[in-house]
């Protein structure tokens, strides 16, 4: 009995000390997020804590945000999507020509254009899953396949040329427009933004509350005791490329919406930069771990890191070397904090 | 039996003992081989064969005890360290580089070197050489993966051989060779004892050991209880110490199976090409009984289990579950239809180790939890925290990760995730494997509670105490097939190992 006592009693210990554990790495995170923030306001004279930049940031954030959402789906079953920069293009050029050819502007025109955006990503997901799921490819394979075959469509599609939108009025509100910007020394949100908003909450709310998402990050822990358990595996994965395509279909909605134009050359490298913001958000490439607020605050933590070193002048070609630095760094840390739970 | 015999043995190990989470394997383990002997190790699965010689072959530690080289201590601490005293191991499941040549495999970690390069033609030399003394022929330049499995071991023993072994373990050689195979491979093992190379050789099938085997040690329990002249030891004696010991009396009483149960699983004629073939297997199971299959490891138990469960999809034949037929594609399918598979490997199947201990226990029947499109976590907590009190899970809550449970504990999760569904046939793979006596005894306890509630259950065992307590009758199961069935009362030991490793029909 008093074996089991002590033994119980250390249990709880060990419970107490994790969770405790956790509260510090976030409470140190965000600590050092402050104080970094804090430290380049001083050096940027305050411009970076103006409100007009804030908003800056969070805008040119949303497309590396919202293809990361669906990266994060991927990279939790222990796969990986290469193919969403090529997708961002394809799906601008489509878009693009899908807005020219329709007879009638408005919302109505925004709406198709929004649908066959979606089918093009959504199918293209589904075409990287299907060798993935019923060969067991690899998803590096099958993506970097699609990868290259998208970004060739868009140049075919378009002629090696930037599509403009002819009647860019349906979509001017999502690339310019702000909400609440009527109110004095209130910058206002951009649609962008707030696109972005809906897309992490939405997705949350799918890989956190769900049984869809619980399936997702089961399979990533261990596909066979998910497959025995019942859960038809198969399907799970396949939506998650399903979900990654139609984000990336999003992301160039929003790209195209910003420049009036579905450019085949966009969104080159933009893959990696995804990838990127996923593990900064402390998503495991092993599978099976990882949160979209994770994402988010990954996506964002890069975002501000480019934003500073803007303000502050550090020349681009550096910007590159800090960038790689801070990934390797976000995932090294989450290594040493993961060796000393489990050494403790 | 060798002019060796009465000089200082070429290997003692003495006192060996070795322990893993909740089982002591090796309980103070002595062995001894003579230069030039081929000296045979047999023992139930789990007597500690396999853990022994991972202890000589540097794989793994051993807590305490002695080893001795040519009368001299020795501390093996690695593979690299047996190798330096002349130790050679051939797993059943050999360690061949599938796309590198014959050649390259010999000489793997030991490449004869110019300067900075590869030297090939010396390479190629000296397994050449190795092959020639030993008079055996090898397509050289051809990949590991292409070859027979036959040349695949020889291939494993001139490996040895290019390391200067004098002590070649081979576990299981002969368990996937023809007759004629098993015969060149005997005739190679003289040759070599010949040279004076000595042998351990692990093997169920106790009908080949008065052909080669000079001496027999008997390992039961992790521990040693025997060590003869092979001449001395008939096989019915080597059964005997195998297996030799009154069933323990740990298990609960059975309740008996009532005269008019009706039939809960009726399995007709499966078969399914995963792994182990399965073939024609036909039996059923009336509610509230256990139906226990015994049989050798790899003998396709585990693989009729997952036949029936949908885990491998069987390719003939036909499932009834309490008279409905059950259209098994997967596992899916067959638990909608009431059938839960306990795996074997709870870790690689039974469960997801980063998740909680409430996210496994709800994982197979989450769809009972789906309140709209969300999860109902409060009432997932509720039913968590129910199995944690009902089965005793030794965990802080519901939220602990189950990586961080015992054995036992964990296995109590994997039951609470099929006890929390409507299963009335539970298919037990290996349910006591690795955990402690107190966890074992509270899960006879679960399952006699299972069949008061009219559960029919299939049990697998390599646990021959375990099959025979718990079951009220006993299927043993070789190549595929069942062999034989004993009722509770018939099913002995002797029998059963009888029919398990081919000496009886």
């Amino acid at each position: 009995m008093s074996v089991k006592a002590v033994m119980d009693a250390r249990a709880d210990e060990v419970a107490l000390k994790q969770r405790r554990a956790g509260a510090i790495r976030s409470a140190s995170l965000a600590a050092g997020f402050v104080a970094v923030i804090l430290i380049v306001n001083v050096l940027a004279h305050g411009d970076f804590l103006a409100p007009g930049n804030l908003t800056n940031v969070l805008r040119q954030i949303t497309v590396n945000a919202i293809m990361a959402v669906g990266q994060t789906f991927v990279i939790i079953t222990a796969g990986i999507d290469l193919s969403v920069g090529s997708l961002i293009a394809l799906t601008g050029v489509v878009m693009a020509q899908v807005a020219n050819a329709l007879p009638f502007g408005g919302p109505g025109n925004f709406i198709v254009t929004l649908i066959v955006g979606l089918g093009v990503g959504c199918l293209a997901g589904y075409i990287n899953a299907l060798p993935v799921v019923k060969l067991g490819l690899p998803p590096f394979i099958t993506t970097l396949a699609m990868m290259q075959v998208a970004r060739g469509l868009a140049f075919i599609l378009a002629h090696g040329q930037p599509i403009p939108v002819a009647n860019s009025a349906p979509f001017d509100w999502l690339g310019t427009g702000y909400l609440l910007n009527g109110i004095p020394g209130f910058p206002g949100i951009p649609y962008a933004v707030l696109v972005m908003a809906v897309v992490v909450i939405v997705f949350s709310i799918l890989l956190g509350r769900t049984a869809y998402g619980r399936y997702v990050l089961a399979l990533g822990g261990n596909e066979e005791a998910a497959r025995l358990a019942g859960i038809n595996t198969g399907r799970v994965k396949t939506l998650v490329y399903v979900i990654s395509g139609g984000c990336a279909a999003v992301a160039g909605l929003l790209l195209m919406a910003r420049f009036s134009s579905g450019a085949p050359q966009n969104g080159t490298g933009y893959e990696l930069q995804a990838i990127a913001a996923v593990v900064v958000g402390g998503t495991s490439l092993m599978g099976g771990r990882g949160t979209i607020v994770g994402t988010f605050f990954g996506a964002l933590l890069i975002g501000v890191l480019y934003n500073a070193m803007n303000l502050l002048h550090v020349e681009s070609y550096t910007q590159l070397i800090v960038l790689g630095a801070v990934i390797l760094l976000a995932v090294v840390l989450d290594e040493l904090r993961k060796r000393y739970l489990a050494a403790r | 039996m060798t002019a060796a015999a009465q000089s200082v043995p070429l290997l003692r190990m003495s006192g060996i003992v070795k322990t893993f989470p909740g089982v002591r394997a090796l309980d103070g383990v002595s062995f001894e081989v003579n230069a030039g002997e081929v000296h045979a190790l047999v023992g139930e699965n789990g007597a500690g064969k396999s853990t022994l010689m991972k202890i000589l072959a540097g794989a793994q530690p051993a807590d305490s005890g002695e080893i001795v080289i040519d009368g001299k201590p020795v501390v093996i601490d690695g593979p690299k360290t047996a190798e330096r005293f002349g130790i050679g191991m051939i797993y059943q499941e050999f360690n061949l580089v599938p796309d590198l040549g014959v050649i390259e495999n010999i000489v793997l970690g030991v490449e004869p070197r110019k300067g900075w390069f590869l030297d090939k033609p010396a390479a190629a030399a000296e397994a050449s050489k190795v092959l020639a003394e030993l008079g055996i022929a090898l397509p050289l330049d051809r990949k590991a993966r292409r070859l027979s499995v036959a040349q695949q071991q020889l291939t494993e023993i001139a490996k040895c051989l290019v390391r200067k072994a004098r002590l070649i373990v081979m576990d299981e050689p002969t368990a996937a060779l023809t007759e004629r195979e098993i015969e060149a491979l005997f005739a190679l093992i003289r040759t070599l004892k010949a040279q004076n190379v000595a042998f351990v050789y692990i093997s169920h099938r106790l009908e080949e050991l008065p052909r080669i085997a000079d001496r027999i040690t008997v390992l039961r329990d992790g521990r040693t209880v025997e060590t003869r002249a092979a001449a001395e030891m008939p096989q019915d004696e080597v059964i005997r110490l195998m297996v030799g010991r009154s069933l323990e009396a740990h298990f609960p009483d059975l309740p008996p199976v009532a005269a008019d149960a009706p039939v809960v699983l009726d399995v007709r004629g499966i078969s399914s090409a995963a792994g182990v073939r399965v073939n024609d297997v036909a039996f059923q199971v009336h509610a509230g009984e256990i139906v226990g299959l015994a049989g050798l490891v790899g003998a396709g138990r585990t693989e009729i289990v997952r036949a029936i469960a949908g885990a491998d999809v069987p390719t003939k034949g036909e499932i009834r579950v309490a008279g409905e037929r059950v259209v098994v594609r997967s596992p899916h399918s067959a638990i909608a239809a009431g059938i839960a598979l306990i795996t074997e490997d709870r870790k690689a199947q039974g469960l997801v180790l980063g998740m909680t201990v409430r996210e496994n226990t709800t994982l197979a029947h989450l769809d009972q939890f789906e309140h709209g499109i969300f999860i109902d976590k409060p009432a997932e907590t509720e039913i968590a925290n129910t199995e944690i009190a009902e089965l005793r899970i030794r965990t802080p809550s519901a939220e602990q990760t189950v990586r961080n449970l015992s054995g036992g504990n964990q296995q109590k999760v994997v039951l609470a995730k099929w006890l929390i569904g409507h299963a009335r046939v539970f298919l037990f793979d290996e349910p006591t494997r690795g955990i402690d006596v107190g966890a074992k005894a509270e899960i006879y306890v679960l399952m006699a509670e299972l069949l008061r509630q009219g559960a029919a259950i299939v049990m697998v065992s390599s646990e021959l105490p375990e099959v025979l307590g718990m079951s009220h009758r006993v299927l043993v199961v070789r190549g595929g097939e069942i062999r034989a069935e004993f009722a509770r009362a018939d099913a002995t030991p002797d029998k059963v190992i009888a029919v398990a490793t081919g000496v009886a029909a």
